[in-house]
């Protein structure tokens, strides 16, 4: 069955309304997803090409039980192998997979789990992305938090004692333009050792810019690389561009970041093309850019406000895991995320085999640290969560919980030059 | 003869040849890394080190054990000199350990950019111990640029490969007047002895003990591998045939003049 995408809200004027049932049932009415709007900056790059016709090429039907043994027997991994470990003739393989990935990650990050946590600093967004909690025919409540507030926030979470930030806003440049978002950075560097960014794509000049206020790391998930899909999710905005897309972090590295995150959203296409094409622009952007740090995460669709049914389909935990397993063994040195989205015990497990970083202290809403970190209630107006959480451990309870696995928790690694 | 064996560097001496490299680290293995394989030195990365709260590594750091800090994290010199600057700054001793890598992947260090940043870290007075690919052009300009040891890689970090660069520490060791400490990729205590009977000054580890079963048992395994190495070594080491055997009546004993 397939997650059922579109809600109306009786809030919405019969004008608004009839733009989204054109939007939703006129495919005509939709812009070229494939052609950049004003504004967005082109840059010469094949990785694209790479990526696309590998992920074309890929029937994960024809993969065997013996391939799938030479790519876990072979000293490193092909993009041949890799494509077998995705396939479903690796499903019956999923412990020994396990085995080897839990070898790799050891062997590059030893015992080692880092800790972060997001902060949302506004949820206006222009986009019609059927999926997402934000989109802009939602009806939730908005906020944007002024530098007070953001300050604010980012004392309360430096006060659990969280190094690490990852800075996020809705898409809208007209409600959380680059110079807001620069300047949430420059407070962010008085709190934190390392300032992460998971906005709108922005040109190289952009990046360049954020990355002297302070930001280092560049997050843009891609959603789904079928670009048909995609166009079928992303109805409306800017996001509807996926070249555009695409090719952010090349632009943040060239604007001089020092590492950047990738990933799709499993669930909205076929997972095993989409884990694929994921790895392989790791892969191929990697090749381009060696200096540059790279990992992966691997989001699962999960519920939003007024809609609770919508679910990843076909991606189970096994698959899930089997995913990850394939990305440490193809891709041994890159940070693999696991979110929030996804339970305390799948998180438990999963760092011993393949993840390198989980969130703490997560909240997806806005401005509402200070009620969910000490209970105090407060007065002031908040802002609606992206998505539901699933794992909502504090800090010091993740900080616990990873130790009482026998892992490291660290907070920081890194200095910024 | 062992006694008085010391290892020197920058003027400083040691009596234990094995140090701790950093990366993956906790308190049990810098506990084990001191006390059973008697380290003196311990490397620690600048960018770990310089936390807030909690596990500051060096709050488990006991008097009396020298502070190598590193530049990992640094993709040119210029960064490398800025982050061993901040480490004196933070009170971490005048000894670094250049780590410069353009190369996520493989974590390969840049030979080119650790003579420059040796040279600028040797000329402000730091100790410096560039970390390097075994090439023998190199390790001169770094002796030149002022280095206090110099450390080749035996193979790339984590893999616990050994010595696969084996000949060419060996011509670093034949040629280079300074102390050739190998540095990462030595995955088991033979390794390390293998490395100490070449003439090898120390040995650099840390997944080797950080990945083992038991810490403490293979932190002692290290220091006797390592010093038995050492001693074989010193010892002078007995004819080694690659190949064959050796007649022990001479074939040429037929010869009368």
């Amino acid at each position: 069955m397939e997650n059922q995408f579109f809600v109306d809200s009786e809030y919405l004027s019969p004008a608004a309304l009839e733009k989204k049932h054109r939007l939703e049932t006129d495919p005509s009415s939709r812009k070229n997803h494939m052609e950049y709007m004003p504004g967005m900056e082109i840059i010469e790059s094949d990785v694209c090409q790479q990526v696309l016709s590998q992920m074309n090429a890929f029937d994960y039907s024809l993969y065997t039980a013996r391939d799938v043994r030479a790519a876990l027997d072979h000293e490193t991994c092909s993009v041949e192998d890799f494509k077998a470990l995705l396939s479903p003739a690796a499903e019956p393989f999923l412990e020994e997979m396990a085995q080897k990935a839990r070898m790799e990650t050891s062997k590059h990050f030893g015992n080692t789990v880092y800790l972060f946590t997001p902060l949302y600093i506004a949820n206006y967004c222009e986009n019609y992305c059927v999926y997402c909690g934000f989109n802009c025919y939602n009806h939730i409540s908005r906020m944007k938090l002024n530098m007070e507030q953001i300050e604010h926030e980012m004392k309360v979470i430096a006060d659990s004692g969280m190094e690490e930030i990852l800075i996020l806003t809705g898409e809208s440049r007209a409600q959380s333009d680059v110079p807001y978002i620069g300047e949430a950075c420059k407070l962010a560097r008085k709190y934190f050792r390392m300032v992460g960014l998971e906005i709108y794509p922005v040109n190289t000049d952009e990046y360049k810019y954020l990355h002297e206020c302070g930001a280092d790391y560049v997050t843009v998930f891609q959603e789904t690389y079928d670009t048909e899909t995609y166009e079928t999710l992303h109805l409306f905005g800017h996001k509807r561009v996926w070249p555009y897309r695409f090719d952010a972090q090349e632009r943040a590295l060239r604007g001089g970041m020092r590492g950047v995150a990738f990933s799709a959203l499993l669930g909205l296409s076929d997972f095993r093309k989409d884990a694929l094409a994921s790895a392989l622009h790791v892969y191929y952007l990697q090749r381009k850019y060696p200096h540059a740090e790279m990992s992966l995460s691997c989001p699962r669709l999960r519920p939003i406000i007024n809609n609770d049914k919508i679910n990843p389909l076909d991606v189970g935990e096994k698959q899930l895991c089997q995913i990850l397993c394939a990305y440490r063994i193809f891709l041994p040195f890159v940070g693999i995320t696991v979110s929030s989205r996804e339970s305390a015990e799948f998180r438990n497990g999963i760092v011993k085999i393949a993840a390198t970083k989980v969130s703490a202290g997560v909240s997806t809403g806005i401005g509402d640290h200070e009620s969910k970190y000490t209970g105090k209630e407060e007065d002031a107006v908040k802002g609606d969560e992206q998505f539901e959480i699933d794992d909502s451990r504090s800090l010091e309870t993740m900080y616990k919980d990873m130790s009482g696995e026998g892992l490291q928790p660290v907070l920081n690694d890194y200095v910024y030059v | 003869m062992m006694n008085n064996d010391t290892l020197v560097i920058g003027g400083h001496k040691f009596h234990s040849r094995f140090i701790l490299g950093s990366g993956k680290y906790s308190i049990k293995l810098i506990e084990a890394a001191i006390k059973d394989a008697g380290a003196e030195i311990i490397t620690l990365a600048v960018r770990r080190a310089n936390t807030k709260e909690h596990e500051n590594i060096l709050d488990y750091i006991p008097e009396g054990i020298t502070l190598l800090p590193n530049t990992s994290g640094a993709r040119n010199a210029e960064e490398a000199v800025r982050i061993a600057r901040l480490a004196r700054e933070l009170g971490c001793g005048h000894f670094v350990k250049v780590e410069i890598m353009r190369d996520t992947k493989y974590l390969l260090p840049d030979n080119q950019e650790t003579i420059k940043a040796t040279d600028i870290l040797a000329n402000e007075g730091f100790v410096v111990m560039p970390y390097m690919y075994p090439d023998l052009n190199a390790a001169r300009d770094m002796v030149n640029a002022g280095a206090a040891a110099i450390m080749p890689l035996a193979s790339p970090i984590g893999s616990n490969k050994g010595l696969a660069t084996r000949d060419f520490i060996q011509i670093l060791i034949d040629e280079i007047d300074l102390p050739i400490i190998v540095d990462a990729g030595i995955g088991r205590p033979s390794q390390a002895c293998d490395a100490m009977e070449m003439g090898a000054a120390a040995i650099m580890a840390n997944t080797a003990l950080a990945t083992a079963g038991d810490l403490p048992l293979m932190a002692s395994a290290f220091r006797q591998a390592i010093e038995a190495g050492r001693k074989a070594y010193l010892s002078g080491l007995g004819r080694v045939l690659t190949r064959g055997a050796s007649a022990s009546d001479p074939l040429t004993g037929f010869l009368r003049d």
